[in-house]
């Protein structure tokens, strides 16, 4: 090549063009984004999503520091998803077998609708996740295992084994202490399965940590519970 | 005078034009000596670290209360320190010491004023260990490819800066006409890659985008920095060892420039494709998928080049070191091309969307690709840099074998497993649990980086031996000579 203006001007063509098509597009497109109604019949309706706070801030924290966005993703894929082949899929309202098109999300029922730009708008660093080496946790504050009056979160984190054999989530006991039983055993106390190997010994019970009762604050509080004008539930 | 010209004489890297090719090839490589040692040092140190993390990572899928009681050793940390030290430790580094060896060899320049060269590099190591302790003790920002805390970014920029102005000057001073391809394909690298990890340290951390804008300029980072930074470091490393050691010229030469325009008109489009279907606008994921497509262009132009050019001298392939690895890398680039051809479809990119294939595809290029390719360039010039040849020829087979094996064995395992994974959790019939401890996948993980980790080991071994019988005949020649002049006195 001799032209070397042209080389330099090409290269920094080349650097310029990607950059406005996709990072200042992005920008101009969704960089404005406000929460939405559910619909727009609805005009004075709440506003979703609704920004996080409180202890499942500091549970997100957790989540991002240990690490968990390795292995889960955030995103649930939307009915455009499919090979427009028909997915039998057990409904959550009946016992009948319809066959349905839906996105192999929604068919899991990782949540009821695919996951659109608006609802992370509040998240200070979205974490979307690269690969599924677990599952999808977009919604899983909406499953039952999350209810607030079950511990299996908390099972879960301590020995993902005892409730889920096979699974190849590691445990993490360092989220959990160990402490003596003062007459009543406490209130938050896990109820660990006869199954798990690793328990305390007599008189003693598994607490969690602070650190552990944010991070479980937070999994309940991801939920798609709600739909918006360019996203509604799955039918 | 300006005051400015008389600073020329001080950067002015020109050899002494008057002297043969050779005597200036000598120059350009002595002038490189200390710098290029340092950077492939640190270089490997970081590769055997980086390969040891995410073999202890790639145990712990298969055995989960494997190192499971200390929380700095989670899998999350200790894969994403992995990912780190093996990008910036590694790749980057070692894309510094050839990008400067190749810039300089090509332009017939010799590189002065290492100080501040060694000062950049003590930085970016600084500041690098510093970011992968930070992500072991918690300081995790869960951002693929920059897991690295914010604040040690503009560390690692500011290093590069001073870096990349050698390079730059090198061309600026040039000896040589016309511009070789190898010399574009570095430039471009060199200058692309400060523009995109300060976009990204900004888009991501100082000026972050609302929501998803920070996933889609993490994306635009990740493709960025496979197609417009390692992939023209190694095409810059093909370019020029192939036709030198074969003594041969390109096929098509003149069809080099089209591969590097589109390369480098295309690359910069591709990061989206890996949120295919994730919540960002459609046409973004639309723009992914073609950039990915019409990629093939530069690959079947370096193809041409490459494989037409060595065709019928396979023999002479495989007896040289240095070429074994090159067309292990040039064939790994074709095979690249048409991978992320195939699965640019709706069905295939459905399937592969967030599984272990995308791990594939970027350990591909980076490894399979990049990596080889930098090693040939390592085979090349270490020996030209100290002066001296290799000192065990097994150790380099060795290193070949566990590199291209373990390599490539990795690379298609995650390919394959990644597939089926996506097949299967696309079938809601089929339990999630059932899919994810599938072991064949992470059993053979576990092998293949172990087979690297050994391979890595060998090739550190193999280097610090060549060093030290370089400094060891070095020394011996400076005590001859010393002797010999106390004898001379003593007549």
């Amino acid at each position: 090549m001799k032209n070397l203006p042209l080389l330099y001007c090409g290269i920094i063509f080349m650097l310029v063009a990607p950059w406005c098509g996709l990072i200042l597009a992005s920008n101009v497109q969704l960089g404005g984004l406000e929460p939405g109604l559910s619909s727009a019949d609805d005009t004075g309706g709440p506003l979703y999503p609704k920004p996080d706070g409180g202890l499942a801030g500091q549970g997100r924290e957790v989540y991002t520091t240990l690490g968990c966005a390795e292995c889960h993703t955030q995103q649930v894929r939307p009915a455009s998803a499919t090979l427009m082949l028909s997915q039998k899929v057990k409904l959550k309202d009946g016992e009948e077998m319809r066959d349905v098109i839906l996105s192999p999300d929604i068919a899991r029922l990782w949540g009821k609708r695919g996951t659109v730009p608006r609802d992370y708008i509040f998240q200070d660093r979205p974490l979307l996740g690269f690969v599924r080496n677990g599952p999808d946790l977009a919604d899983v504050g909406s499953r039952p295992i999350s209810a607030a009056d079950s511990d299996w979160l908390y099972v879960h984190l301590y020995d993902a084994q005892a409730v889920r054999p096979g699974t190849v989530m590691p445990p993490f006991r360092y989220l959990f202490t160990v402490q003596k039983i003062n007459g009543q055993p406490a209130r938050d106390a896990l109820k660990l399965p006869d199954s798990e190997p690793i328990r305390p010994p007599a008189g003693y019970e598994v607490v969690p940590t602070a650190r552990a009762k944010a991070l479980v604050a937070y999994l309940r509080s991801l939920k798609l519970d709600y739909e918006l004008q360019e996203a509604k539930f799955a039918q | 005078m300006c005051p400015c010209e008389s600073l020329i004489p001080l950067v002015d890297p020109r050899t002494d034009s008057t002297q043969s090719e050779e005597a200036q090839l000598g120059q350009v490589d002595a002038s490189l000596r200390g710098p290029v040692l340092f950077f492939v040092a640190k270089a490997l140190g970081w590769l055997v670290l980086g390969s040891l993390f995410a073999l202890v990572a790639a145990i712990k899928l298969v055995n989960r209360e494997f190192l499971a009681g200390h929380e700095f050793l989670t899998y999350g940390r200790v894969f994403a320190a992995a990912v780190d030290a093996l990008i910036y430790g590694w790749g980057c580094q070692a894309a510094f010491a050839v990008a400067l060896w190749l810039m300089a060899r090509l332009c017939r320049v010799q590189v002065k004023h290492l100080g501040l060269l060694y000062v950049a590099g003590v930085f970016w190591n600084v500041g690098l260990l510093w970011g992968v302790a930070a992500i072991f003790l918690g300081d995790l920002t869960s951002v693929p490819l920059l897991e690295l805390p914010g604040h040690v970014l503009p560390v690692l920029l500011a290093s590069y800066v001073l870096i990349a102005t050698w390079g730059v000057l090198c061309f600026r001073y040039r000896q040589t006409t016309p511009v070789y391809v190898s010399q574009w394909y570095l430039l471009a690298a060199l200058f692309m890659f400060p523009w995109m990890l300060f976009t990204a340290m900004m888009g991501v951390f100082y000026a972050p985008g609302r929501g998803v804008v920070q996933s889609i300029v993490d994306a635009w980072y990740v493709g960025g920095m496979l197609w417009l930074f390692f992939v023209p470091v190694a095409l810059a490393v093909i370019y020029y060892l192939l036709p030198k050691i074969l003594g041969r010229p390109l096929f098509v030469y003149y069809l080099a420039t089209v591969g590097f325009w589109t390369l480098l008109a295309f690359g910069g489009w591709t990061g989206t494709h890996f949120l295919v279907y994730g919540p960002i606008p459609v046409w973004m994921q639309a723009v992914g998928l073609v950039g990915n497509t019409v990629l093939i262009v530069p690959i079947i132009v370096a193809a041409f080049n490459h494989h037409v050019t060595a065709f019928g001298a396979a023999a002479t392939v495989w007896q040289s070191p240095v070429l074994r690895f090159t067309m292990y890398s040039a064939l790994a680039l074709t095979f690249a091309g048409f991978m992320n051809l195939l699965t640019s479809t709706h069905a295939a990119a459905l399937t592969i969307s967030m599984t272990a294939f995308n791990v594939g595809t970027v350990l591909h290029l980076f490894y399979a690709v990049f990596s080889m390719a930098v090693f040939a360039a390592l085979y090349y010039l270490l020996p030209r840099i100290c002066g001296r040849e290799w000192p065990s020829a097994i150790l380099i087979k060795a290193h070949f074998w566990a590199a291209a094996l373990g390599g490539g064995i990795l690379v298609l395992a995650l390919y394959y497993f990644g597939w089926r994974q996506g097949e299967q959790i696309n079938n809601p019939e089929v339990d999630f649990l059932g899919i994810v401890k599938e072991g064949a996948l992470n059993q053979t993980s576990v092998a293949a980086l172990a087979l690297l980790a050994i391979g890595h080991l060998v090739f550190l071994v193999n280097f610090f031996w060549l060093v030290a019988s370089a400094a060891w005949d070095c020394a011996k020649s400076c005590l001859m000579s010393g002797l010999a002049m106390v004898k001379g006195g003593g007549r």
